[in-house]
């Protein structure tokens, strides 16, 4: 039997390969256990890294412009001293709006978690509608296409008007600031999905609901997402600009306090703050929408 | 005896504006419980129409389709479709894309336990069970075409319907899935309706063979029944010359008689 295996070329290659296949298998389990770490602490020290050597850079060129006599803006030092209290206690509460920076954050993210639920519900609803229906696109577009040019800030006064209170005024703004992306990628998404899925869905005779929810929002999953996201982005802005008008607790009117009172630190610490939370709030639904749209792209 | 399956001078034509173009002309064809039929024809001669019409997912201008004597005109699981292009849900398993349909079909007359043992048996029918956890993205073509039938297989249609099943396949699996769909027909006895513009492949799996003419207005040209006994083998067949001769005749229809013309 090994006779043949040895003379005839054919035969060995054929063992030689059986011998090596086990290890081949064995091999890739092991070694990235053990590289990965290195190559976790690599790729970390590279994104890591050079934001922070810009940032430094910049902190070092700020101090130095604002350092001067007669500088109109706090250097970074100044306004750590001036915030110290700010930063390591955000949960004061003295009554009135003479709160810590939490509370007027967690005010915001209130607003803006309620009236961006709202929207993200009523915007997909309206998309499905707009996306499935011919006649109610060609009804509705238009107006959506008018309406969603309207600045946040324009609402404002007519929300007033209509509630009489700025609690419900500034959920409303941020309401239809950010349902306009919603509805229409929900809607282009609905548009999109193919005559494939919608004869299987006939097929099998799925009724609407049905259809709705196990072809239609897995489906149009990464349009929704990618209006969803936009929306969020637009309601930090909005909500910002509304509380400065609206007053109350609130991180915009916090800001615009902080102006009055001439709290130029206040104000960067505050700036810093709904910066790093507009980012936390886009990246929390764009990895939601990795989260659900898992697999819903590949076909 | 009356049919099973029944066609009724179904004429389509699709028209956008002023401009119509009859695709399908007086189509009439009778087939019978249990058996298999292939439609062969030219690219774009309308097999695909005539494939939705029978499923219900487009209506035919003219005319019929009687399905037990009862006419049909939505699309159900009566007529389940194994689609061109596999169309399994991409966001589901493999297990889950089957599990659908009979969830829906077997809603009132299985209990939940009883559909999962359907599922797995449908899927074990086409040796799918070892990949059901798997999205259609991380299988192989063959692999999601199998799938395909699996899960039109589980609605127990009372006609499967098959659009190019293996169209986009290499040479190698398709024979294999062929094999598959000849060993599930023998045990299973359903009655299949086939498009196909494989000749060999028409000849091997079908009892009987339908022509199609060119379009516009295509029609049936010729049918043409096989007379080999089933289970039909490959390799034996490749000498047989009842086989060949059969061969010979679609050849014949398709390459001399109605050859292909580029669309004007
Ligand atoms: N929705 C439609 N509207 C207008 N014309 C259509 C429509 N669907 C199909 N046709 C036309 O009908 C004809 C037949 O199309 P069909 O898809 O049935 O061909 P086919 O025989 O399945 O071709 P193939 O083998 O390439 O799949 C084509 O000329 C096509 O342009
Ligand atoms: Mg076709």
């Amino acid at each position: 039997m090994t006779m043949p295996a040895i003379r005839n070329d054919g035969v060995t290659i054929m063992p030689a390969a059986a011998a090596n296949a086990p290890v081949v298998a064995i091999t890739p389990r092991r070694r990235p256990w053990r590289d990965s770490y290195g190559r976790i602490a690599r790729d970390t020290a590279a994104r890591v890294i050079p934001p922070l050597i810009v940032i430094t850079l910049l902190m070092l060129f700020w101090e130095l412009v604002c350092r001067r006599t007669g500088s109109t803006l706090p250097p970074p030092s100044k306004v750590y001293n001036d915030t110290k209290e700010l930063i390591f206690d955000p949960f004061f509460d003295h009554g009135g709006i003479d709160k810590g920076l939490f509370w007027h954050l967690s005010a915001s993210l209130q607003r803006v978690a309620l009236g961006y639920s709202l929207a993200a519900v009523a915007g997909i609803g309206l998309g499905v509608l707009v996306g499935q229906s011919v006649w109610a696109m060609r009804g509705l577009d238009p107006l959506f296409q008018v309406l969603r040019t309207i600045p946040p800030l324009a609402w404002l006064p007519l929300a007033l008007a209509a509630f009489r209170d700025g609690q419900p005024s500034a959920i409303f703004v941020i309401f239809i600031t950010s349902i306009w992306p919603i509805i229409i990628n929900t809607a282009v998404g609905i548009r999109n999905i193919p005559q494939d899925y919608r004869n299987v869905a006939a097929v099998v005779q799925l009724n609407p609901l049905e259809f709705f929810w196990k072809i239609m929002l897995p489906s149009a999953a990464p349009y929704i997402f990618t209006g969803l996201r936009i929306g969020v982005g637009l309601s930090w802005l909005a909500i910002i600009a509304a509380e400065m008008l609206i007053g109350g607790v609130g991180i915009g009117f916090f800001i615009w306090d902080a102006w009055n009172s001439s709290h130029i630190s206040e104000i960067i610490l505050a700036l810093f703050y709904v910066g790093i939370i507009g980012f936390v709030l886009d990246r929390a639904i764009a990895g939601l929408g990795r989260l659900v749209t898992h697999g819903t792209s590949a076909s | 005896m009356s049919a099973y399956l029944k066609l009724d001078h179904i004429d389509k034509v699709f028209s956008r504006g002023a401009a119509s173009t009859e695709v399908l002309k007086d189509i009439t064809l009778t087939i019978d419980r249990g058996e298999f039929v292939s439609i062969i024809g030219h690219s774009g001669c309308g097999k695909s129409t005539l494939l939705n019409i029978v499923a219900g997912l487009t209506t035919a201008t003219m005319g019929g389709v009687l399905l037990e004597d009862h006419e049909v005109n939505s699309p159900g699981p009566d007529r389940a479709v194994v689609f061109q292009n596999h169309s399994l849900l991409p966001w589901l398993t493999v297990y889950q894309n089957v599990r659908l349909g009979v969830d829906k079909v077997f809603a009132k007359t299985k209990s939940r336990a009883e559909r999962d043992a359907w599922t797995l048996h449908n899927l074990s029918l086409v040796q799918m069970v070892h990949a059901k956890d798997k999205r259609p993205s991380e299988i192989s073509g063959g692999m999601k075409q199998r799938v395909g039938i699996a899960r039109a297989l589980a609605m127990e249609p009372k006609v499967l319907l098959l659009d190019e099943p293996f169209g986009a396949l290499d040479a190698l699996t398709r024979a294999h899935l062929q094999d598959s769909v000849m060993a599930l027909h023998h045990k299973l006895g359903n009655t299949i309706l086939m498009i196909t513009h494989d000749v060999d492949e028409a000849v091997l799996l079908s009892d009987r063979i339908v022509m199609m003419t060119n379009g516009p207005s295509a029609t049936i040209g010729e049918v043409l029944e096989v007379p080999l006994p089933h289970p039909r083998k490959r390799l034996e067949l490749a000498t047989n010359a009842a086989y060949l001769k059969c061969r010979q005749r679609v050849l014949e229809f398709l390459y001399e008689r109605h050859r292909f013309i580029e669309a004007a």
